[in-house]
């Protein structure tokens, strides 16, 4: 449907703010280098004030870069005006026009584009159809519930067919349920219409169900970049193993190298695990999810358990292993052995399901 | 930190540039600031301080020297004390009423809403043409009702009772939207612990609203320092700075001295106007900012509101009546002595006093000044609400200071300014004199109101709007059209009458500036009344209240029909 799917390239992009408080200046967004290809959908994701919604706003034009170029296309695109350049934005609280109505709202930047009447029709209607609003042209837009407000929002930036679409937390506002079919709908049309989409969001489920890739941000630096699974499983540090699921994080010395294995001494016990490139002496930190983890009669480290919680469809525990809390869910309950607070037991896992930092 | 070269402003600088419509309306909005606000106080300034002999002093010793100027300070400060604290209590009064008492009648909720509308359509000088006639040596009440056949209306205690009940809905107005953010447990809370209610209206109410008293005390304390009209119908000799001034230009053709002394009404002003602007504004709010946050049990004790009704009617009801008095005085015969009714008034208004041509002029000189203001406002508040550029500082300080420049400061300023052009160059000369100045004038004085409508409606659109709509193509001036001024219809639509209203009831500026070419019925009720014609006066006033209070009718009827729906405005 896209006349061109474009990419977005960041170079050395920064963007300085100055706190009205203290009056000091400080980096909204630093040196933030990014590839975004053709046709691929991208999200930033990271906690509030992590500078995701700088950047976007710096694709669409609203905020200018103090360093650095942002490409579109291959196009140096830093001094152009957002109505300038060939992006469109679905926005968190809609900013549908309230003064018109649905068919006009998605009409508004065709006709700014000065195409003819039938035209603009053919279009409207057809992209209303896909969003699934076919025959609401003349409701207004108080007269739509939030999804549909969602859905006019989209219409109406996809009919415009931009180089890249870019989403501001659009489905914050929504209810849980909602939000969850919703999104599934937003890659489906992106999908469907082939179209770049950069979409900025703090929800880390929302993140990983929807993108191709996704960019970490951490107060206004990049974090880490890669496919949903890569930064699930292979996080390169301590803040997206924690922002992305839950982590245990088990401090310990690598004691003896040899080949790709490496045995690591945690709070006393012994564990071998095999990752490339870790040095002997080195501190290492084992990443471990909760769900990769059992308790049990056997194990790795011995551990006392502090808290023990029926959930429905888990088991929550959490255990000290010597001074360090880790947290353990156990999944279907229902026929296994259930610890109570006070037990000793140990903690139980696959070495390949872990990560060492 | 200023990035590599300060590359972001710069870029900012080039979007901006990118923009043409949009500067050249900053540019020219600048040049008629500028010109029409900033030059005159400006060569003000410049005849009070340079003389033949460089910069001196020596005109304002002048000044200082003559004992009319030196009483009318205090005159003017004395009246403006008085007035300011008598309106703010006043105001506080019929605002908790309405805000805490159950009313008993449905007619006091009318009474209550005529009083607040009264400001709105009356034009300056009514109530001093009825306070003559009701109270001066003819006047019914005194002469008939109390037999008292010398008592005399003019001078202090007629300029206060006067201002005070023209300026008082005003206070009521600001007080009553700041107790209405009053959270109502604030006061049940102490009621709870055991306070009487006056002890919880001066314990707890009283010093939440103090700073937003205060508030009410300085607009009213600057309003009635700035005033023309009242002092100069019922001021008899007690002459205040306004009047003082107009005479010193219009009798003693003293221009320098004049304008020293409209530099010193300014001064005045001015201060006043910054204490009130940047200090106790924003600490009026900043302590009751929350909304209420359900609806306040209403005091039902009869012995609170029977006394507090009771004062608040009979204030409602005078006020009503001297308004009610004016068209009775254009119908009597001859007011004080023969009662009974003639239609020879409105007559002789047309027939002798070229009343035609009168509402004529005023008419299409304020129907021209109108929606150049209602517009020029609305561009204002948009450009200083939505959009970030050097001189935004620049516009917004100026249209505000024109809130704080009385009018006949104004008036003195473009005599001096445009008489012989800009800086007395020729430039622009063939502008004085003209029904073109006159516009200006109008558009001046009715700027900052319509501005702060325009902002407040304005920072309740979600910016992102705006933003939407640009970032689908469409320029600065589109966006404007096409979506910020349809969503702020209701404030431009309101902004259009009042700035129609103020025009065609201004005086204080246009009296100093009008040529005969021109009759304003303003100036010629301002004639009639100083001869002591009230009649024809009265006729003149009449007339002026119907249009005035059929402009708003007629607005309301407007906004009712095309305004912005409630749906939308809730979204």
């Amino acid at each position: 449907m896209s006349k061109e799917k474009k990419g977005i390239k960041l170079e050395h992009i920064s963007k300085i703010y100055r706190d009205p408080k203290t009056k000091q200046d400080f980096y909204a967004v630093h040196d933030a280098n990014l590839t975004i290809e053709p046709g691929s959908f991208v999200t930033l994701l990271g906690p509030s004030g992590c500078g995701k919604t700088t950047t976007l706003r710096m694709i669409a034009g609203f905020e200018s870069p103090d360093e650095g170029e942002i490409y579109l296309g291959g196009e140096a695109i830093n001094a152009l005006t957002p109505n300038k350049r060939d992006t469109a934005m679905v926005f968190q609280s809609y900013a549908l026009l309230p003064h018109y109505n649905i068919f006009d709202n998605v009409a508004y930047g065709l006709k700014l584009r000065k195409l003819g009447k039938e035209e603009i029709k053919e279009k409207v209607t057809a992209i209303l159809k896909l969003v699934g609003l076919e025959g609401m042209e003349a409701r207004m837009t108080n007269q739509l519930s939030g999804g549909q407000q969602q859905r006019v929002a989209l219409a109406r930036a996809l009919v415009l067919e931009p180089g890249v679409l870019l989403f501001d937390e659009p489905l914050s506002n929504l209810d849980a349920k909602l939000r969850v079919s919703m999104r599934t709908e937003i890659r489906r049309i992106q999908q469907e219409a082939g179209i770049t989409a950069v979409y900025v969001t703090h929800d880390q489920s929302e993140a990983m169900a929807i993108s191709d890739r996704i960019i970490i941000m951490e107060k206004g630096v990049v974090s880490q970049t890669g496919s949903p699974q890569e930064i699930y499983y292979h996080p390169t540090n301590e803040f997206v193993a924690d922002f992305i699921g839950e982590a245990n994080f088990l401090r310990g010395k690598a004691v003896s190298v040899s080949g790709g294995k490496a045995e690591l001494e945690i709070e006393g016990s012994r564990i071998e695990v095999s990752q490339e490139g870790i040095t002997e002496g080195r501190d290492c930190t084992l990443v471990l999810r909760p769900e990769a983890a059992l308790i049990a009669d056997k194990g790795q480290l011995p551990c006392k358990v502090i808290l023990s919680c029926f959930m429905g469809s888990y088991q929550n525990y959490h255990v000290m292993v010597g001074d360090t809390l880790v947290k353990i869910t156990d999944f279907n309950p229902k026929n296994k052995k259930i610890y109570n607070v006070g037990d000793t037991a140990f903690v139980a896992f696959d070495v390949e399901n872990t990560h060492i930092l | 930190m200023k990035g590599k070269n300060g590359q972001g402003a710069e870029l900012d600088r080039r979007k901006f540039w990118a923009d043409p419509v949009m500067v050249t309306t900053i540019v020219v909005l600048i040049a008629f600031l500028t010109l029409f606000i900033l030059y005159p106080l400006a060569i003000l300034l410049v005849d009070s301080f340079i003389t033949d002999e460089g910069i001196t002093l020596d005109v304002f010793k002048r000044v200082l020297a003559m004992t009319n100027f030196r009483r009318a300070i205090t005159n003017t400060l004395k009246v403006g004390f008085l007035v300011g604290i008598a309106s703010a209590l006043i105001g506080l009064l019929f605002a908790y009423v309405e805000v805490y008492v159950k009313l008993q009648t449905k007619m006091m909720g009318g009474l209550f809403r005529v009083v607040s509308m009264l400001p709105v359509v009356s034009p300056p000088f009514v109530l001093s043409l009825s306070m003559i006639m009701l109270f001066g040596k003819a006047g019914i009440v005194t002469r008939y009702i109390l037999h008292i056949y010398d008592n005399s209306v003019y001078g202090f205690w007629g300029i206060a009772i006067v201002q005070t009940l023209t300026f008082f809905p005003v206070c009521y107005m600001m007080l009553r939207g700041l107790l209405k953010n009053i959270d109502p447990s604030l006061e049940e809370a102490a009621r709870d612990m055991g306070a009487s209610r006056l002890r919880v209206f001066l314990t707890v109410t009283l010093p939440l609203i103090l700073p937003g008293l205060g508030n009410a005390f300085l607009v009213t304390f600057i309003e009635s320092i700035a005033d023309f009209a009242n002092p100069m119908i019922i001021g008899g000799s007690f002459d205040t700075l306004a009047t003082t001034i107009y005479l010193q230009i219009t009798g003693a053709y003293d221009k320098e001295g004049a304008s020293a002394m409209a530099v010193a009404l300014l001064f005045i002003t001015l201060v006043m106007f910054i204490v009130q602007k940047y200090y106790l504004e924003a600490k009026s709010t900043a302590t009751l900012s929350g909304k209420a946050s359900r609806a306040r049990m209403l005091i039902t004790d009869k012995s609170v509101t029977r006394p507090l009704s009771f004062l608040c009617s009979l204030l409602a009801i005078f006020v009503i009546l001297m308004y009610i008095c004016v068209p009775f005085g254009a119908l009597f015969k001859t007011w004080g002595y023969d009662f009974h009714l003639t239609t020879k008034w409105f007559v002789q208004v047309f027939k002798r006093y070229k009343g035609f041509k009168a509402f004529k002029d005023s008419f299409v000189l304020s129907l021209i000044a109108s929606p150049i203001t209602a517009l020029l406002s609305m561009i204002i508040s948009y450009l200083v609400v939505k959009k970030t550029f050097k001189a935004k500082g620049f516009i917004e300080a100026v249209s505000m200071l024109a809130m704080a420049v009385p009018g006949t400061v104004l008036g003195i300023g473009y005599i001096r300014g445009f008489s012989a052009g800009v800086f007395r160059t020729g430039f622009l000369q063939g502008l004085y004199g003209t029904g073109a100045i006159l516009v200006i004038v109008f558009i001046v004085r009715s700027l900052p109101t319509g501005t702060r409508s325009g902002i407040s409606a304005l920072r309740q659109i979600d910016k992102s709007i705006e933003e939407s709509a640009y970032d689908m193509g469409a320029g600065s001036f589109h966006v404007f059209m096409t979506v910020t001024l349809p969503l702020i219809k209701d404030s431009f639509l309101s902004g259009l009458v009042t700035a129609f209203v103020r025009s065609i009831t201004a005086i204080s500026a246009i009296i100093l500036l009008v040529t005969p070419q021109f009759l304003l019925i303003t100036v010629q009720i301002n004639e009639f009344a100083e001869k002591g014609a009230y009649g024809i006066a009265c006729a003149f006033a009449t007339i002026l209240i119907v249009i005035t209070y059929g402009s708003v009718l007629l607005m309301d009827l407007i906004i009712k029909r095309f305004g912005t729906s409630k749906a939308i405005q809730e979204q």
